[in-house]
């Protein structure tokens, strides 16, 4: 079992009606839960405030904000185990971002086999 | 969690009233916009983290904080509510003056501003209804054009003009001002009853909007009775009138969706305990001298609520009801339902003649219940082709499938109807 971390990228979506947004939540709830069901879900992680300070460069230059496009903003992370890298895509698929226009970034958390 | 629990409905409607109580009316879409982070927030963290306790309280200091933030930040750069001043500008008034706007008899309040608000007499009632389900009931524009039937577009420009008179007023309505309370108060209770009649006989198809508008109505009026100036007559005969037709609403539609009309109504799913409040506010309602459409409409339903089978319907308390409200009310749909009452009593011939009477009855034309009236008339009186004639006018006016649906079955059964009346005589 390797580990991987998703990055849920895209802002809510709150144009839907206040049905849709509940069932949105749900579906998310019913989703870890059937991670954490498989054995998959190694943390939950957290969910991010879009606001932010980013320092940069040897100058140490501070400005707001990550910036990106709504589509990029990481809006949270939770720490997946699967079997390699397809496994876990296959995973990311069924998360519900997926439907509401966003992402899920897999990326391998990276480990040296000694 | 429940499906029926409209969380963000519900807060949508008292936060951006206590918002633009704060940033001042000139800001609603401020107000709006801060009330869309805060639920953008609230999705975000609660995918993750799962719901938490509370909530509503949660969404509320999500929004405080965030006005905090716009308040600090642009102090300088635009004017918030006049009448808060100097208490916005200090940092040692800032936050306890915003904490205190966001308690809940405060909220309370701004929602009953923004009521007042919304109906103002420069804008067209049906502007007024839908500015009012749209900031207070927190109806996104897409599902107050699914209520009212209407476009996207045209909701939207309708909605959008309305935002613009509203945020052109130099301030919320002060509710304190007894004078002008009650000045604009029969205009609030003319939007209540609207919204509620556009859940009762609005041409929405989907039976949960509808219950939903009716619900809204009778949440808003609450809160206007609430208020000691709000507590008048004519409010509490507007709460009785919702309250009993409302029981009725259960046993409007059959197990498989069908609409059943009044008259073949199961009527023992009708809420008792709605119609025991609305009998109760009726009561209420006859305190003063002021006798109102409201009353009128209030006290022929609650004829219909006493009778525990149509037949004992007391249908000539209703008939002197409709001449009193026609009255008062000219309108060619009171002559019609007085029509459909004095038929009951007196046979269909003399309600076709009572039809006819209807001096602007070209009116009705396109409303599907006036054809199906005379169809119901016509059959009464044995003649099947003519009553499906007036049927098939009502089939083409109907409004949404299940009141086509309706019409079609009228149409089969009044024409199986002609068949046997046929073969009976081919028998003879």
């Amino acid at each position: 079992m390797s580990e991987f971390t998703f990055l849920y990228r895209g802002r809510a979506d709150t144009t839907g009606s206040p049905e849709q947004r509940q069932q949105h939540i749900s579906k998310w709830a019913a989703w870890f839960k059937e991670l954490g069901a498989g054995g998959h879900l190694k943390e939950i992680g957290h969910p991010l405030d879009p606001a932010g300070m980013v320092a940069r460069g040897s100058r140490k230059i501070v400005t707001d904000g990550p910036f990106a496009e709504a589509k990029d903003i990481v809006g949270g992370f939770s720490v997946v185990e699967a079997e390699n890298l397809a496994h876990a895509l296959e995973l990311a698929k069924g998360c519900p971002i997926l439907e509401v226009e966003g992402s899920v970034e897999v990326r391998p958390i990276q480990t040296i086999n000694m | 969690m429940t499906a029926g629990d409209h969380l963000f409905r519900r807060e949508s409607g008292r936060l951006v009233a206590a918002l633009t109580r704060i940033f001042g009316i000139h800001n609603l879409a401020l107000a709006e916009d801060v009330v869309q982070d805060a639920f953008c927030r609230a999705l975000e963290v609660w995918r993750i983290r799962g719901m938490p306790e509370n909530p509503s309280a949660w969404l509320m200091a999500t929004a405080k904080n965030r006005a905090l933030d716009v308040l600090r930040r642009e102090r300088r750069a635009r004017g918030f509510a006049p009448e808060l001043g100097r208490l916005l500008e200090s940092e040692w008034t800032l936050a306890p003056t915003v904490e205190e706007l966001f308690g809940a008899s405060a909220i309370k309040d701004d929602m009953l501003r923004m009521m007042f608000s919304c109906c103002q007499p420069r804008l067209p009632e049906a502007s007024r209804v839908m500015l009012v389900l749209h900031i207070l009931c927190g109806f996104s524009v897409d599902e107050v054009a699914g209520a009212f039937v209407s476009g996207h577009v045209a909701v939207e420009k309708r909605i959008a003009r309305a935002k613009k008179v509203l945020a052109g007023s130099k301030r919320l309505f002060d509710t304190g001002a007894p004078a002008d309370f009650s000045a604009r108060l029969p205009a609030v209770q003319r939007a209540l009853y609207l919204l509620f009649n556009e859940g009762y006989h609005g041409a929405c198809a989907e039976t949960a909007v509808r219950a939903e508008l009716c619900r809204e109505a009778m949440r808003l009026l609450a809160l206007l009775i609430e208020h000691p100036l709000g507590a008048t007559p004519a409010s509490f005969a507007l709460a009785a009138l919702m309250c009993l037709d409302a029981a009725r609403l259960p046993g409007r539609v059959g197990p498989s969706g069908d609409l059943v009309p009044l008259f073949e109504q199961d009527r023992t799913q009708w809420d008792r305990s709605l119609i025991a409040e609305g009998l109760e506010f009726l009561e209420r309602s006859a305190s003063g001298t002021e006798l109102t459409e409201y009353h009128l409409e209030a006290a022929i339903a609650s004829v219909h609520a006493h009778a525990r089978r149509p037949q004992e319907t007391d249908w000539a308390t209703i008939v002197s009801l409709y001449d009193r409200l026609f009255a008062m009310r000219r309108s060619p749909i009171v002559a019609l339902n007085r029509a459909i009452a004095v038929a009951q009593t007196e046979g269909p011939e003399r309600g076709l003649a009572e039809i006819r009477a209807i001096a602007d009855r070209d009116r009705l034309a396109a409303y599907p219940f006036y054809a199906a009236a005379q169809g119901e008339f016509e059959l009464r009186r044995g003649r099947r082709e003519v009553a499906n004639e007036h049927f098939r006018t009502a089939l083409r006016l109907a409004r949404n499938p299940m009141e086509r649906r309706f019409y079609e079955r009228k149409i089969l059964s009044a024409r199986a109807g002609a068949r046997r009346t046929v073969r009976a005589r081919r028998g003879r």
